[in-house]
């Protein structure tokens, strides 16, 4: 009876000690099994999908019936160079060098304070500070935009009380980045790309600049460098890979996006847009799979020209 | 030499980082405006009201409860998929074993409008209606990353002696699994997934691809600011998800500051 009762716990105890010995023993199956769920996930449904998505690239519509027609052609990687969709890729390739351009600029003043200047707490708070808004809600983030650049909005109320209504309203004239208020213009658009995308930039520009040894300074200064000249040939020069790293990040984001294109900036469409449109109430997944082919390939070569300028080393 | 900063550096750090945070403290004034219509600023008034209103909206109510399911789930799916790659990756040398990294990071570091119409015409190919499921499936594959990469960062500073010790004290790999490793691995796991849980419970572009009618609370708010109803629900509602990305977030942070970067991005 005692027998009986201790049994069935012994054996699953036995059990699990000689299973635990053999993957002990076989590190190679344990890693292995540890990898099949993930890899299945991942392998299967990811890279299955978007497969999927690169074979529908070279799929065509019929144009009469409006059904895809499932045989290879490169028809529609043709239809990209159409003018019209040709002025969507180029335009949203201008835009997002604009946006990489912003927020280097907007980040580089922060990257260099926290990497020079800020030492203990201030350090910490200024991770916190830098990591907290990349986390917080995209979709909140592009809403205060929408209050912010508004036509009653505080922008516009705050260039009212400093007297620089005027300022803006030149910004606005402007040809092709100008419109009718901020919240339309593709000034405004830039702006909260911008914004969106700056703590991606300041991160590596920060860590590049930390690496950046106190005494190469020191001894620019020592050799007769002003400031400004220590700063634009040895300072700027070392950040560069910093810079180079953020902008995959910056340009990359900006030529995905299509949310914030619907809510800030004028009515043409950019490439984001452009893909859900087609695919959506256009019907032409082809198309809409070919244009999502071109951020991969944009992409491909951007990081190829990144890592070239040491942009991989400085994460 | 590095004495001190200058004061233009001072003032342009200083312009800078209002700039990161000014907007969300805008969008915490808008909730409390009395100001239906517009975007007026100043606010005319400041009132509580419209809380109450908020909470009292069925819509509301459903997109909330529904990426909080959503959000659990992958979080769930992400911890355990990622945990395991974390565990196969750290400290193993093998053939391939870069491209099983960048297969974790890729759901990321593409644009999310990719990952989400690959998908969609994934499911599209092999006729699998939009639903729950589908919305969990899209979030889960760009979660897994996120538990990783707090895992793996915590398994390469955990000392290989102390398994070694388990192992010399006749535990056997699950003992050691139980009782060494996991209570090691528990605070960076925790962090992993709350970080996973604020990206799915925010996540909206991967979203408008993989679900059918269904609304999750990014989707509401998008569909708001397209066209906006009402202006001041949308503005509670900017406040709570404030609020429910805010905490997790924190909370990852002091789970693993000494670790450095949260990685991940979002």
């Amino acid at each position: 009876m005692t027998s009986v009762a201790l049994d069935p716990p012994m054996a699953r105890e036995a059990l699990s000690r000689r299973l635990s010995s053999v993957l002990f023993a076989k590190r190679g199956l344990l890693v292995t099994l540890l990898l099949v769920p993930p890899l299945l996930w991942l392998g299967v449904v990811y890279v299955g999908s978007l497969i999927a998505l690169l074979i529908q690239s070279f799929f065509s519509i019929d144009e009469f019936s409006g059904t895809i027609v499932r045989e290879f052609t490169l028809k529609t990687y043709a239809e990209l160079l159409r003018p019209a969709n040709l002025d969507v890729i180029l335009r949203t390739l201008a835009i997002a060098t604009f946006v990489t351009f912003a927020s280097a600029v907007l980040a580089f003043p922060i990257a260099y304070y926290a990497a020079r200047y800020a030492r203990g707490r201030t350090k910490a708070t200024f991770y916190i500070a830098i990591v907290m808004p990349l986390w917080s809600s995209y979709l909140v983030k592009v809403y205060a935009w929408k209050l912010l650049l508004a036509k009653e909005g505080a922008v516009a109320w705050g260039a009212d009380r400093l007297g620089a209504t005027p300022m803006v309203d030149a910004l606005l004239s402007m040809p092709f980045v100008g419109g009718p208020s901020l919240s339309v213009s593709y000034l405004g658009q830039a702006l909260v790309f911008a914004y969106l995308w700056l703590p991606f930039m300041i991160l590596p520009i920060q860590a590049a600049l930390e690496r950046v040894p106190a005494s190469l300074i020191e001894a620019s200064a020592d050799l007769g460098a002003a400031p400004g000249q220590t700063f634009r040939t040895v300072t700027l020069p070392l950040a560069l890979p910093g810079v180079a790293a953020g902008s995959i990040f910056t340009f990359s984001l900006t030529l995905g996006d299509y949310i914030l294109p619907q809510i800030i900036g004028p009515s043409t469409l950019l490439l984001g847009q452009t893909v859900y449109v087609l695919q959506g109430t256009a019907g032409n997944i082809p198309l809409a799979a070919a244009f999502a082919v071109v951020p991969i390939i944009v992409m491909g070569f951007y990081l190829f020209a990144a890592k070239r300028l040491g942009a991989f080393d400085a994460f | 030499m590095r004495s001190k900063a200058s004061l233009k550096l001072k003032i342009a750090a200083g312009i800078g980082l209002l700039f990161l945070h000014a907007p969300l403290a805008f969008v915490i004034l808008y909730a409390f405006t009395t100001e239906e219509r517009s975007y007026q600023f100043p606010p005319p008034g400041l009132t509580l009201k419209w809380f109450g209103v908020t909470f009292a909206r069925p819509d509301v109510w459903n997109a909330l409860v529904l990426s909080l399911r959503v959000a659990t789930i992958a979080t769930v799916i992400a911890l355990t998929l990622g945990t395991m790659a974390a565990g196969a990756l750290a400290r193993t040398r093998f053939f391939g074993r870069e491209v099983i990294s960048l297969l974790i990071i890729l759901p990321i570091a593409l644009p999310g409008i990719i990952t989400g119409i690959a998908l969609r015409s994934a499911f599209n190919l092999l006729d699998i209606p939009f639903s729950f499921w589908t919305i969990v499936v899209g979030h889960a594959t760009f979660c897994v990353v996120v538990v990783h990469n707090n895992a793996i960062a915590r398994l390469r500073r955990l000392s290989p002696s102390i398994v070694e010790a388990s192992y010399d004290l006749g535990a056997d790999s699950f003992q050691t699994f139980r009782f060494v490793i996991l209570p090691n691995l528990g605070t960076a796991l925790l962090a992993g997934s709350m970080l996973a849980f604020a990206l799915s419970f925010d996540e909206v572009i991967v979203t408008t691809f993989t679900a059918g009618q269904q609304a999750t609370l990014p989707i509401w708010m998008l569909n708001e600011l397209i066209r906006p109803r009402q202006r001041p629900v949308t503005n509670v509602v900017a406040v709570i998800v404030i609020a429910l990305t805010f905490l997790p977030i924190l909370a990852a942070y002091y789970l693993t500051r000494e670790e450095g970067p949260a990685s991940g991005g979002g």
